[in-house]
């Protein structure tokens, strides 16, 4: 039996194989929207004990087991996303910058920050993956559940939302 | 919106969120096997319901402590 077929009927040392075989580009994919490595490794295991759960309902036979995963990655990051406070102050890892133009500059991010906190999860995720991760808009719309023309839509109205609030700060967008 | 435009916010964005190019840098299976260990030592939802209901027999039919005990 194969191990995608063995997984879905239970077997342990099946989950623990795609485990290690996956682990890595599941979080490289939650870290891409969540942006923290930590919160991106818990979301992991929380995206494996999802997919334990639900293993039976996987069809191993027709299903893209691939697909299914990063669907459920994809929403346990909105569900983190959703419970978590909108990111306006900038991490405390970036290097301390004290000169005129740095300033500016990080003020430029913090209103951008706040601009994208006006977004909501599910769009937030669709900018961050289509524009600044540069995905596929069709591997946008299949993490999200959602057509490539949506995930279209989707994003385009974030930049609307973004240029909206950006100007309104003063911010030429 | 205009190409130019679009780019002008995706050159805003990355400028604010540089790509993410991190790697997971530990195995994360102990956590994983923590995880299912819990769920493994979890109540299951029935014997909640069953203790809720003998508590609540007790309270309304005081009379019915010893009939239970008999039964335990």
């Amino acid at each position: 039996m194969e191990v995608l077929e063995r997984f879905a009927a239970g077997d342990a040392e099946a989950f623990e194989s795609l485990f290690r075989q996956h682990q890595g580009m599941v979080f490289r994919w939650i870290v891409r929207i969540v942006r923290n490595a930590a919160v991106a490794e818990e979301l992991t295991v929380e995206t494996f004990w999802k997919m334990h759960l639900a293993r039976a309902r996987f069809d191993a036979k027709k299903g893209n087991f691939c697909g299914w995963m990063r669907r459920i990655a994809t929403n346990a990051a909105l569900d983190y996303l959703r419970r978590a406070r909108p990111e306006v102050e900038l991490p405390e890892e970036l290097p301390a910058r004290r000169t005129p133009v740095a300033a500016e500059q990080n003020e430029l991010r913090r209103l951008i920050f706040a601009a994208m906190g006006q977004l909501s999860p599910q769009v937030r995720a669709a900018v961050l993956l289509a524009l600044v991760e540069e995905e596929p808009y069709e591997e946008v719309g299949k993490a999200l559940g959602i057509s490539t023309a949506a995930a279209k839509l989707r994003v385009f109205r974030g930049v609307r939302v973004l240029r909206k609030e950006l100007t309104k700060v003063g911010v030429q967008a | 919106m205009s190409e130019q435009e679009l780019e002008k916010i995706k050159s805003l964005l990355k400028e604010a969120y540089p790509p993410q190019n991190e790697e997971l840098r530990r195995d994360l299976w102990l956590e994983m096997q923590e995880r299912l260990s819990q769920r493994e030592m979890r109540v299951p939802w029935w014997d909640w319901a069953l203790l809720a209901a003998a508590s609540a027999l007790t309270l309304l039919f005081p009379g019915a402590i010893p009939a239970l005990l008999y039964h335990l």
